[in-house]
């Protein structure tokens, strides 16, 4: 902190993020795989970011109309949780573990994955769905969330975002 | 904390130019700082700002966007017409308020 007085120190809005872009692939379909693209993909668009979302694999699940609204959390294979292993198998435990999650996300005033991404498309956000994912799962446009601008192949995404920031999720 | 001079007003703010004093905040000022980032304001502008403010005054920190947007009722699509490429930043500086802090 200085002292002093300075004239009219008006901070810099419009240059530092002009021209950036970001890209992020996400391709897990968990909850918690879910979250930090979607924090991150709004952070980006509210500093004036340029962003693309890129949805491959299991993490089409974020955009299929039926599941987008019901990913899950499990403690299986996630040692972070530092509970035992072998609870984490027991029936109910993935339902549980994903309703405690949900809970702690909302109580933080944070949306749902849907609700997130009409914020994204609201906030000037890109959506792209995987061709090849898309294929493989014989799914159409009308399956998907109505934001997904369209289904595209890998090399229209790496068209798309050339000289992008890329973030694997 | 460096002391700026907008308008012809001694107001203190942070090292980037938020103010720092609730207080030293008025509409008028807000027309000034508005001007300063290149934005005329409008009633709607200003609704977002006295939301802001109000809001402020009440959890003691800076709506996010998403709260201006769920709790003050204002689309997030138009705040980003009304305070383009950074709106959470440009409307907590016309506001007279620090950044928001929160992640959404």
């Amino acid at each position: 902190m200085t002292t002093g007085t300075t004239p009219a120190l008006v901070p810099d809005f419009d240059d530092e993020a002009a021209g950036r872009k970001l890209a992020i692939i996400c391709s897990k379909g968990n909850l918690d795989m879910a979250y930090p693209a979607l924090v991150l993909a709004n952070a980006a668009l509210g500093e004036g970011v340029e962003t693309h979302l890129f949805f491959t694999f299991w993490g089409f699940d974020m955009i299929i109309k039926a599941r987008m609204g019901d990913l899950k959390f499990t403690m299986l294979g996630n040692t972070a949780t530092h509970l035992p292993q072998g609870l984490g198998g027991l029936p109910g435990m993935t339902a549980m573990a994903t309703h405690r999650m949900k809970k702690q996300i909302a109580d933080l005033g944070v949306p749902e994955v849907p609700e997130f991404l009409d914020q994204i498309v609201a906030s000037g956000g890109h959506l792209w769905a995987c061709r090849m994912s898309a294929d493989m799962m014989h799914l159409t446009r009308e399956e998907l969330y109505d934001g997904v601008e369209d289904i595209i192949n890998a090399a229209d995404f790496i068209e798309k975002t050339t000289e992008a920031q890329l973030l694997f999720i | 904390m460096p002391v700026t001079t907008i308008a012809g007003r001694t107001v203190h703010v942070d090292d980037e130019g938020f103010l720092t004093v609730y207080e030293e905040w008025d509409p008028d000022l807000a027309e000034e700082l508005a001007a300063a980032i290149g934005i005329g304001l409008t009633d709607a502008h200003r609704r977002a700002i006295d939301f802001l403010r109000a809001d402020y005054a009440v959890q003691g920190e800076t709506a996010t966007l998403r709260r201006v947007s769920t709790v003050g009722g204002i689309p997030t699509k138009e705040l980003f017409a009304l305070f383009p490429k950074k709106p959470a930043k440009k409307l907590a500086y016309i506001a007279g308020l620090p950044k928001p802090h929160g992640c959404v």
